[in-house]
């Protein structure tokens, strides 16, 4: 399935590229010891080292170091045991050194690849061209006062990866399924809690457009994009843009550009002049990174189940749909509920609860699985209640709802409220009486061919029992009381 | 190795640096020498030997992730020529 764009001259195929900035999970700065985690009073994170004071000198984290490697594996990607720092140079009050330590000539991390999945289930894969260590900036209010621009830089010098990938993608919804993916397998790995709206997961959009079969033309790059849908949003819009610019008989400059979600547009961000030349050089303050070999492979051993793996495993070990493995594991809280639910049960029936009942009354309580009134044990109890024939299917969706209103127990609902299915012949005889009373012309039409009134039977015996019915029992002695 | 004005100009716009146009043609040939010096290393025939960005140490050294830095808020602000409560004040930047 090809995403075009239909200019006025022909159609136009979309070339996307991302370069994504991740916060590493740490509790301390890149090259400091002052604390790395969001939120604190502003500038109350900040070691000299990263306020850049003469004479300080930076020693590396080796947590940081280790969640690059991590992730560089979770991308299955080549580690570099050899890699090395360099200055990026810049002028710019957030940056007190006049220069970024980041990784140009030789990164941590090299090509990896990224499966995504897109809506009609066809799947791709997403090269990754590198990924990088580097010190963030720290952060400039412009809004406070007039004439001033206040800095905060508690924020400078915690540690970032960049990841680059290949200009593979083709389509806003592609770039979307990439970030998506991304952000699940950082997760997966803890080493980015993947939460945009904080920043701590940034996208700058490369975006240009060809026609079929040509090389790449001019690209722009659209900076900061901080939610899923506005990158999708912002690849069309910059495509559109494009495309009328060389139907217009111009050409497209390659430049840095902003997306403003409100007019739905990208803007250029500042006037051309020299500030891409960072010259770079290697940092006299760091030595080589060099990785030992075992170091590495520890890592590896302990890395945990991703995404893709445990939705093949989901698949075979639990017999559910690729579908639904793949809804399961894009969040490990939901994968890790599921196979709670589902151990030692039915897989099927506790990926239909989970991903039915449950999820619906998450949403109508406004809950996370974290909060959840209902505990995966819970949920387990309940279908167990189904399994042993305690309670019929039907009943169970009520006894759900009143363990989500209650935060009890599936066994205590039951007895409180007298839930129990009937299983006592008797009672399912005198029913079922009473429904072919009432219902004498539609057991009229049944002897006449009419025979899908069966199931309506079922339900209206079920129903005068007050859902207590045992369903096989009903079914039973109906079939026999209808053969007479 | 001489220096075109033009690129003293940009060296020195890069660093932020304001230059006479008088001065442009001293720092030609002050820069000039000190590349000229730098030059001399070309001579070296390097082919074949790996480059190393220090001495001593071969590899960097790691520190724990540990917290042991950072809540100086006071000593990081004391020496900014202004500030405005909790942060550092300077010129605004426009984008």
């Amino acid at each position: 399935m090809s995403y075009e764009i239909a200019g006025e001259t022909g159609t136009w195929e979309l070339v996307i590229g991302l370069e994504v900035h991740a916060q590493v999970v740490s509790e301390a700065k890149l090259f400091s010891g002052a604390r790395a985690t969001y939120g604190g009073e502003p500038n109350s994170q900040v070691s000299l080292v990263d306020a850049a004071f003469p004479g300080m000198l930076p020693v590396i984290n080796m947590r940081c170091v280790a969640q690059a490697v991590r992730t560089g594996l979770g991308l299955e990607a080549q580690v570099n045991l050899v890699s090395r720092f360099d200055r990026k140079n810049y002028f710019y009050a957030d940056l007190p050194a006049g220069y970024q330590i980041s990784q140009f000539a030789h990164p941590i991390v090299g090509a990896g690849k990224i499966e995504i999945e897109l809506g009609d289930g066809s799947r791709r894969e997403i090269g990754v061209t590198r990924l990088h260590l580097e010190q963030d900036a720290g952060k400039s209010l412009h809004d406070q006062n007039p004439t001033r621009s206040y800095i905060d830089l508690n924020r400078a010098g915690v540690a970032l990866m960049e990841i680059v990938s290949e200009p593979d993608m083709r389509s806003p919804e592609e770039a979307g399924a990439y970030l998506r993916k991304l952000r699940t397998i950082l997760r997966y790995l803890g080493t980015c809690d993947g939460n945009m709206e904080e920043g701590s997961l940034r996208a700058d959009v490369n975006v240009s457009v060809r026609r079929a079969g040509e090389a790449f033309r001019t690209r722009c790059e659209i900076k900061n994009v901080n939610s899923i849908r506005y990158v999708m949003q912002a690849v069309e819009a910059e495509a559109r843009r494009q495309v009328s610019i060389w139907e217009g008989g111009g050409t497209v400059d390659q430049e840095t550009r902003l997306f403003d979600p409100q007019r739905g547009q990208t803007r250029p961000l500042r006037t051309k002049e020299d500030a891409h030349d960072y010259r770079y050089f290697p940092d006299p303050d760091l030595l080589p990174l060099v990785l030992e070999e075992d170091w590495v492979e520890a890592l590896k051993a302990d890395l945990p189940e991703l995404p893709d793996a445990k939705r093949v495993r989901f698949v075979s070990e639990y017999g559910i749909s690729h579908y639904d493995a793949g809804v399961l594991v894009a969040d490990q809280a939901t994968a890790d509920f599921y196979e709670m639910v589902a151990g030692g049960r039915d897989g099927r029936l506790a990926a239909n609860w989970v991903l039915g009942d449950f999820f619906a009354a998450l949403n109508r309580t406004g809950r996370t699985i974290a909060d959840s009134p209902v505990t995966a044990a819970a949920l387990g109890g309940l279908l167990d209640l189904v399994a042993d024939g305690t309670i019929n299917g039907r009943i169970a969706k009520d006894v759900f709802e009143a363990m989500v209103d209650t935060g009890e127990g599936a066994a205590a609902v039951v007895e409180a409220r007298g839930l129990r299915q009937v299983v006592d012949t008797g009672l399912i005889d005198a029913a079922l009486e009473a429904v072919l009373a009432t219902h004498a012309d539609k057991l009229t039409e049944y002897r006449g061919g009419k025979e899908k009134l069966f199931g309506f039977f079922v339900g209206q015996v079920i129903k005068g029992m007050g859902g207590k019915g045992n369903p096989a029992l009903v079914n039973d002695a109906l079939r026999r009381r209808l053969a007479q | 190795m001489s220096l075109e004005p033009a690129t003293v100009r940009r060296i020195a716009k890069l660093a932020r640096l304001g230059i006479d146009d008088a001065e442009i043609a001293q720092l030609q040939v002050e820069l000039g020498g000190i590349l000229g010096w730098i030059e001399q290393l070309s001579e070296l025939d390097v082919e074949g030997v790996e480059p190393i960005s220090g001495v001593g140490q071969a590899a960097l050294r790691m520190r724990a992730d540990v917290v042991t830095d950072g809540a100086t808020r006071e000593a990081v602000l004391s020496n900014a020529p202004d500030r405005a409560g909790p942060f550092f004040s300077v010129p605004k930047v426009v984008e």
